[in-house]
């Protein structure tokens, strides 16, 4: 092999754990859902993707999420959390609120439609 | 298969919107909203297909003059005019460069914003795949043109403006009937939102006013001529008319209205003149609440789907792995010229894999599918029930109200010698209208559909499960049981005979006697409705075991399981104990669908694998049942297991297309059958394949729009 291959290979070699890492290793720290009156509350802003997209909540006191989508793309349209059979509409540039009280520790997942966009929501023991 | 199954989890609150505290305002809000956000969500989706559009011309018309010099053979001349490795060839390709720049900013501008906004949040998507993808050809073009010297000798320098022209453009175009496409997909939907009244007239303080319906009230008195839309749900006080339901119910046929009988809003008034009572507005109407059903179930995920959303995450990663070990195994083992070679497998590679294609998969079909069902008066509650809906293998139908009408029917009159039919219907008749027994309206029904002239009665004593008593124009009438005859000095054995042919029949034999003597025996019972037999064939020609479910008599119950085609009878049931012969079909293995009227059902919907509530009118609400059936008819029953069977075929279409693509087209673009057979694929032609992918899936969910259920048309 000339130089040259030498260093294709290797910078190839070099991206693909730097990809893993990126996308499936590395994930980013939760946010901590503020408590307002009765309710741990966080405001969600969809654009691209979920910020935050990790939610830390306490377990058995009432959680509303407040997602706010500010892009047109259609793909972003509805928010789903398929383990509790809920689904939003989020209409451009309106906040939508989802509440409901969690009753179970664990991670419970998040997900536009298409299930491309991806949040997690962390419920934790109080 | 329990609706409530979610606050496993969480309890729902209650509370999804941000309510205003009024509930006048809150009704007020919820509709207008509705209505404002399906316009809005319309204009949405044609800004976006404008402005798609708009950037596939661009490229479009970039990449005539990119393919046309890439290709110079294809015009007659060109060669001469710039001859190949020659000066003007490089200024060309240069100035070629300068025009591809726009269209790689602007026309594909929303895969690097795509790309970026899904970076930093550390995931990769469509975008991210077609973003690399034409950068990589264009940033090659760039180095090849402007610094061919840093390519070894003899290997050629020529740019890739058509590949990064050409798949913008394709993709573009894709994503532009993709998003036609989708619109379509939600056309139930809006249709519903759309058949809302905008207009009331109301009778205030003596005074008809026009006003706008979201400003009815609760009690108003609505004024309706002909063909105008009955703006919300009501109770006719006063007139007569028919009317068109078909926009809510599926039902073709118009229907009566009387005073007493309810109205829904959003259907159309045909013939006469009429006022009612507004008894539900804003977001309590029959339509709101279909709409938010519907809404609600489209928003809501198939378990089938949980396959891909197992894949998609790693899914664009993984793809970016295989274009660089493709791009590396080339440079290092491929034949000259290698940069070449590499470059366009990774070109290829990266835009021929289509995420889309998989996540449009199952929420396309199934969004067309429970719209489809909506039209027909189905309301399929959940992603869930529509997907379990398709195993149903027993039917369980409840009998009373389900697969008969539930209400009592005269069904013969036998007459004693001397006597004649009329006169004792009309007598018998006479003497009912006191009594408030169901029975006794069966009979008055039966006098007044024959349009028998009814007389007044006197002296009507009524001993309660045993008979009526009374003198109708001057005429002795007892009307009961044989022991209340006789009782009363009637020889009622002549008329026992009779009524022993009715009792295993499933019929209720009622004995009439007139002036002390036997007159006749009326046989009532409860009929079934006219199509039940019908839609249990259909059952049976889908391979559908039918039970029936009833408290009746054996007796009674085989009677009318004869008389439709029933395959097994489980009679003298408590309700109570419903829900456990559910649970034993259940046990012998099979995947019971339970039908019922939904409120005195309600566990036995719930224990069943699909709960379905019949006839439940525009009380759609119903909690246990997973399918709420707007009209009675026992051939919706067969049209859901009918969509949901399409609905289900059609996802499996899509996965399997799907999958199957991405599967057979990456090793393809990865060049694996260039070793064996020297095929090697260009990357325009993957830039038309992934555009397409997707544009089929969507395409091929909208087949669904065109289902049209088999049998009977109710």
């Amino acid at each position: 092999m000339t130089w040259d291959q030498w260093l294709v290979t290797a910078v190839g070699l070099g991206l693909i754990p730097l990809i893993v890492w990126f996308f499936w290793i590395k994930r980013a720290a939760g946010s901590y859902a503020t408590t307002t009156g009765t309710h741990q509350e966080v405001l969600i802003i969809v654009k691209g993707g979920y910020t935050p997209d990790t939610i830390i909540v306490t377990k058995g006191a009432p959680v509303r999420l407040n997602f706010q989508r500010e892009e047109t793309s259609t793909c972003s349209d509805t928010v789903m959390f398929p383990d509790f059979s809920k689904s939003a509409q989020l209409p451009e540039g309106k906040t939508v609120a989802v509440e409901f009280v969690p009753d179970n520790v664990g991670e419970f997942e998040f997900t536009c439609q298409m299930g491309m966009l991806r949040g997690r929501l962390i419920v934790e023991d109080a | 298969m329990l609706k409530q199954s979610h606050s496993h989890h969480f309890q729902d609150t209650g509370q999804t919107d941000k309510a205003v505290a009024d509930a006048g305002d809150q009704a007020v809000e919820a509709s207008d909203a509705m209505d404002e956000a399906a316009k809005k969500d319309e204009a949405e989706r044609e800004r976006e297909y404008r402005t798609l559009m708009d950037k596939f011309r661009l490229a479009a018309i970039v990449s005539v003059p990119n393919v046309v010099l890439m290709y110079p053979k294809i015009m007659p001349g060109l060669v001469d005019l710039i001859p190949p490795g020659s000066e003007t060839e490089r200024l060309v390709w240069g100035l070629m460069g300068v025009l591809t720049l726009p269209v790689l900013i602007w026309s594909g501008s929303q895969f690097f914003f795509g790309m970026w906004a899904a970076v930093k949040h550390r995931s990769a998507n469509m975008h991210t795949l077609i973003a690399l993808g034409v950068s990589a050809a264009f940033a090659y073009s760039v180095v090849a043109v402007l610094f061919p010297e840093l390519f070894p000798e003899g290997a050629a320098t020529e740019p890739f403006w058509d590949v990064t022209t050409v798949v913008i453009a394709l993709v573009v175009l894709g994503l532009a009937l993709e998003s036609k496409a989708r619109g379509k997909t939600s056309e139930a939907i809006r249709k519903l939102i759309g058949i809302q009244a905008k207009t009331a007239r109301v009778l205030r303080d003596d005074e008809i006013l026009e006003i706008p319906v979201e400003d009815v009230l609760v009690g108003d008195v609505v004024m309706m001529r002909p063909g105008e839309k009955v703006p919300v749900d009501g109770i006719v006080e006063d007139g007569h008319s028919s009317v068109d339901e078909s926009m809510i119910t599926g039902e073709s046929m118009p229907v009566e209205k009387a005073p007493g009988d309810e109205v829904i809003g959003a259907t159309m008034n045909k013939s006469g003149s009429f006022r009612f009572k507004a008894t539900k507005v804003g977001k309590d109407t029959a339509l709101s609440n279909i709409i938010r059903m519907v809404q609600e179930a489209q928003g809501s995920k198939a378990p089938i789907q949980r396959i891909v959303d197992q894949v998609s995450g790693y899914f664009v990663p993984t793809v970016m792995i295989l274009a660089i070990v493709a791009f590396v195994i080339w440079y290092d083992f491929g034949p000259e010229p290698r940069l070449i070679y590499s470059t366009i497998v990774l070109v290829t590679t990266l835009v021929i894999a289509c995420p889309c294609a998989l996540g449009l998969a199952t929420p396309t079909s199934l969004t067309v599918g429970i719209g489809k069902g909506a039209e027909n008066g189905i309301l399929i509650r959940s992603g869930d029930a529509l997907q379990t809906a398709e195993r149903i293998s027993v039917v369980v139908l409840d009998k009373t109200g389900t697969v008969t009408k539930g209400e009592p029917a005269l069904t013969n009159i036998t007459v004693m010698p001397d006597f004649n039919d009329n006169r004792i219907l009309s007598l018998a008749a006479s003497l009912e209208r006191y009594s408030e027994h169901p029975l006794g309206e069966a009979v008055v029904s039966e006098a007044s559909d024959k349009g028998l002239k009814l007389h007044e009665a006197s002296d009507v004593m009524t001993t309660a499960g045993h008979g009526i008593s009374g003198s109708v124009d001057g005429v002795r009438v007892l009307i009961g049981t044989s022991k209340f005859l006789t009782e009363n000095g009637i020889d009622a054995r002549g008329l026992e005979d009779v009524a022993g042919i009715f009792a295993p029949q499933g019929k209720t034999p009622v004995m009439v006697g007139v002036e002390g003597l036997p007159a006749g025996v009326l046989a009532i019972a409860d009929t079934v409705k006219p199509d039940s037999k019908d839609a249990i064939k259909r059952f049976h020609a889908m391979g559908l075991k039918v039970v029936m479910l009833t408290g009746d008599q054996q007796q009674t119950a085989e009677a009318i399981a004869r008389e439709v085609g029933i395959d097994q009878v489980l009679a003298q049931v408590l309700p109570e104990h419903k829900a456990e012969k559910v649970k034993s079909l259940q046990a012998e293995g099979h995947v019971v669908a339970m039908v019922g009227d939904g409120i005195n059902d309600a566990p036995a919907l719930a224990a069943a694998d699909v709960g379905i509530a019949i006839g439940s009118g525009t009380d759609v609400a119903i909690e246990a049942a997973d399918v709420t059936l707007i009209k009675g008819s026992l051939h919706d029953v067969a049209t859901a297991i009918e969509i949901s069977r399409a609905t289900m075929r059609n996802v499996r279409q899509n996965l399997v297309g799907a999958f199957g693509y991405n599967v057979l087209g990456i090793p393809v673009a990865m060049g694996v059958l260039y070793p064996v057979f020297g095929i090697l694929m260009s990357p325009i032609i993957a830039g038309a394949a992934m555009a397409f992918s997707s544009v089929t899936v969507v395409s091929n969910a909208n087949r669904l729009r065109f289902f049209k259920p088999k049998g009977g048309v109710s």
